[in-house]
């Protein structure tokens, strides 16, 4: 295990560090120890590595992970796990604003809350929620999935191309071109997967969630939906 | 008929026939026109500027024999490895997908030759363009389309997009058409929809944010790359000093003949201003930090000569950026097309649906049969002697004014033509010692 002193040695040497094990490394087990808040702690990582950041962090975190598996103890500022590629981040407390944004790869799981935003043009990662949600989340989101165990805010999914959005609560409001959609087998497929790997399978089973996708009609424009942009 | 004379029939200004024609296709459409390019309004530009050359309180340098210098430092102020250029004169960001995979290449083929950059666009990095680039830069855009770390780090340089100048405050669109199954793919979208780029960062807002962001782009990259902020031409004065707080290397500002691939024809003709009004205020904020030359500003919109680069620099860039004068000079609205221009009701020099995709001249567009007709090799020769005549033309006036190096042109070896041109500029209505604003008159 490599014990990193964030307030001692900095941010700097701690992201070169990490990032020069690209490649053959047998330093597989990091710990990040009075993270206090920093901002881009542990981002850019390209290394099949485990991280495990011992309190909260500011923005960023784990922003354009590749292969890491990063565990924040404690709760993430905005845009945790922004542009993630792979690998895996899990936050143990809440998420703040758009948590897994721009997001291609990959696995987010929040244990706690997330803020508005959430998966906010998500191009492939998978969300898994054990909170809520806030509003705008999903707002053009293109591809992958995310699985809410609580509730969703205001205009869930406005703009949404072909992400996959699974709520198991209330949903306070569909954004435009959103709609709840048939769930199909393969759907539950996804969901059961999710939750699997989204350490929540004590905590929920597929057939709880309802599934929302997009209408399509506002996939060519059309000056008859002017009124919903 | 009277035999008395009669008025002849008369024209309103205010409805001329161009308004009244777009009257006409909206009320037949329902839609805005959306259209490629830069504002065709006539604007206060750098033809309103004049240099005042050497006499007897100034003397020349020989044009044949006496050195003046055009290569530029840019990043200078945090990244480990700043850019070199040979020329001041760059490529502005246009994305694959606007443009062509051949289209791309020449651009890289061409600035290459000449030693200066390219950049990306709205669409990722295309292995043509990064092959093909000795230099290239690479924007970080709201859409974040095909974006990776490992396309970060193979970049020279990093720009992340606030504005252009065609659109300040406006997000994209790439009609369907154009998506074809390359663009769709590098995009993450299904093939042939209307795909939207959104006008704001998805993760941030604001300049104490942007700080934020600029910082952990610099971690991603291990501080290595120049980091460009790029701002539309709507308050250059409080967003280039925003730009500096926020820790940008260099600022790129963008005027509003500057292109764009599409956007509505009533944002890109009233929203911003002409680059001649931007650069003056732009340097301000820079000098007023005490950052000018550290933080380099490059400028761009509607620079087409050399004299335009000059005039440029005098007023206090380090560098311009030019995009539709690139694209003329790989072919884009050449007369050669003139019949296949009137086929899609237009002619050569007005064609700007650039966003349907058929392209003539298979710049702007994803057509095989008509980007095949584009010869990348030879485009990139036709845009190397264009960046060779615009750098000869820049260091003819410089030499003229007695400067050993483009930098050091100044506001004072210029006066302008006209008042609008004067108050803009800052300089002095030619003869005449009188700047317009200044001192309170």
């Amino acid at each position: 295990m490599q014990t990193f002193d964030l307030e001692a040695q900095g941010l700097r040497a701690l992201n070169q560090a990490l990032h020069n094990l690209k490649g053959q490394t047998n330093q597989t087990a990091w710990e990040v120890v009075n993270p206090k808040g920093s901002h881009a702690i542990a981002v850019g990582v390209d290394a099949p590595i485990d991280i495990t950041v011992r309190g909260s962090t500011g923005y960023y975190c784990a922003g354009m992970n590749k292969q890491a598996t990063i565990r924040v103890k404690g709760s993430a500022g905005p845009g945790v796990a922004e542009n993630m590629m792979s690998g895996t981040v899990i936050i143990d407390g809440d998420a703040s604003q758009y948590a897994g944004a721009t997001g291609r790869g990959g696995l987010l799981v929040i244990k706690g809350n997330a803020s508005s935003r959430c998966g906010i043009s998500m191009k492939g990662i998978d969300i898994v929620v054990h909170g809520n949600i806030g509003h705008m989340s999903c707002f053009m989101a293109q591809s992958g999935n995310i699985l809410v165990l609580g509730d969703a805010g205001d205009a869930l999914g406005d703009s949404l191309y072909e992400a996959h959005l699974f709520v198991r609560g209330s949903v306070k409001s569909l954004g435009t071109d959103c709609i709840e959609k048939e769930m199909r087998p393969e759907h539950l497929a996804i969901i059961a997967d999710l939750l699997k790997r989204g350490e929540a399978e004590h905590l929920a089973k597929p057939s709880d969630f309802k599934r929302y996708g997009s209408a399509r009609k506002l996939y060519t424009f059309n000056i008859d939906n002017a009124s919903s942009y | 008929m009277s035999d008395f004379p009669h008025t002849p029939p008369k024209q309103s200004w205010t409805f001329s026939n161009d308004v009244n024609a777009e009257i006409r296709r909206a009320a037949a459409t329902g839609i805005y026109d959306i259209r490629g390019g830069g504002s065709k309004r006539k604007l206060p530009h750098f033809d309103d500027l004049l240099f005042l050359g050497a006499s007897i309180s100034r003397y020349p340098l020989e044009g044949y024999r006496e050195k003046c210098a055009t290569d530029v430092w840019l990043g200078t102020r945090f990244a480990k490895k700043p850019i070199h250029l040979d020329i001041p004169v760059t490529i502005a960001g246009m994305s694959f997908g606007a443009l062509s995979g051949p289209a791309k290449e020449a651009l890289g083929r061409g600035a290459s030759a000449a030693g200066t950059s390219t950049t990306t666009g709205d669409g990722g990095m295309t292995e043509e363009e990064r092959g093909h680039s000795n230099t290239l830069v690479y924007q970080y855009l709201p859409s974040r389309y095909g974006m990776n770390p490992d396309d970060l780090r193979r970049a020279d340089a990093i720009e992340v997009v606030v504005g252009q100048g065609a659109k300040p405050g406006g997000g994209g669109m790439l009609l369907g058409q154009k998506i074809s199954d390359r663009v769709a793919k590098m995009r993450n979208l299904p093939k042939g929809i209307d795909q939207r780029s959104a006008c704001r960062h998805p993760d941030w807002t604001g300049p104490d944010d942007l700080e934020i962001k600029i910082m952990e782009i610099r971690e991603i990259t291990d501080w290595e790359k120049p980091i460009y902020v790029k701002i539309g031409g709507a308050r250059p004065y409080y967003d280039t000093a925003l730009a500096v707080k926020a820790g940008a290397d260099v600022v790129v500002l963008d005027g509003m003949q500057g292109g764009t691939a599409a956007t509505q024809d009533v944002f890109i003709e009233n929203v911003g201003m002409p680059i001649l009004a931007c650069i003056p205020l732009a340097v301000k904020a820079l000098q007023d930090l005490g950052m000018h030359r550290k933080v380099q500003l490059i400028v761009s919109g509607g620079i087409r000569t050399g004299a335009d680069v000059a005039k440029a620099m005098a007023l206090g860039a380090d560098a311009v950026a030019i995009g539709t004068a690139a694209l003329i000079a790989l072919g884009d609205n050449d007369p050669k097309w003139e019949s296949e221009y009137n086929k899609l009701g237009t002619t050569a020099g007005a064609y700007d649906d650039w966003h349907e995709g058929k392209d003539p001249a298979g710049i702007t567009t994803q057509d095989p049969e008509l980007f095949n007709r584009f010869d990348p090799i030879l485009g990139g020769r036709r845009l190397k002697n264009y960046l060779k005549v615009m750098t000869l033309e820049a260091q003819t006036i410089a030499r003229a004014c007695g400067k050993n190096h483009l930098h050091n042109l100044e506001p004072e070896d210029l006066c302008a033509l006209t008042i609008e041109g004067a108050a803009m500029a800052g300089v002095p209505l030619a003869g005449t010692n009188w700047i317009p604003g200044k001192n309170g008159f």
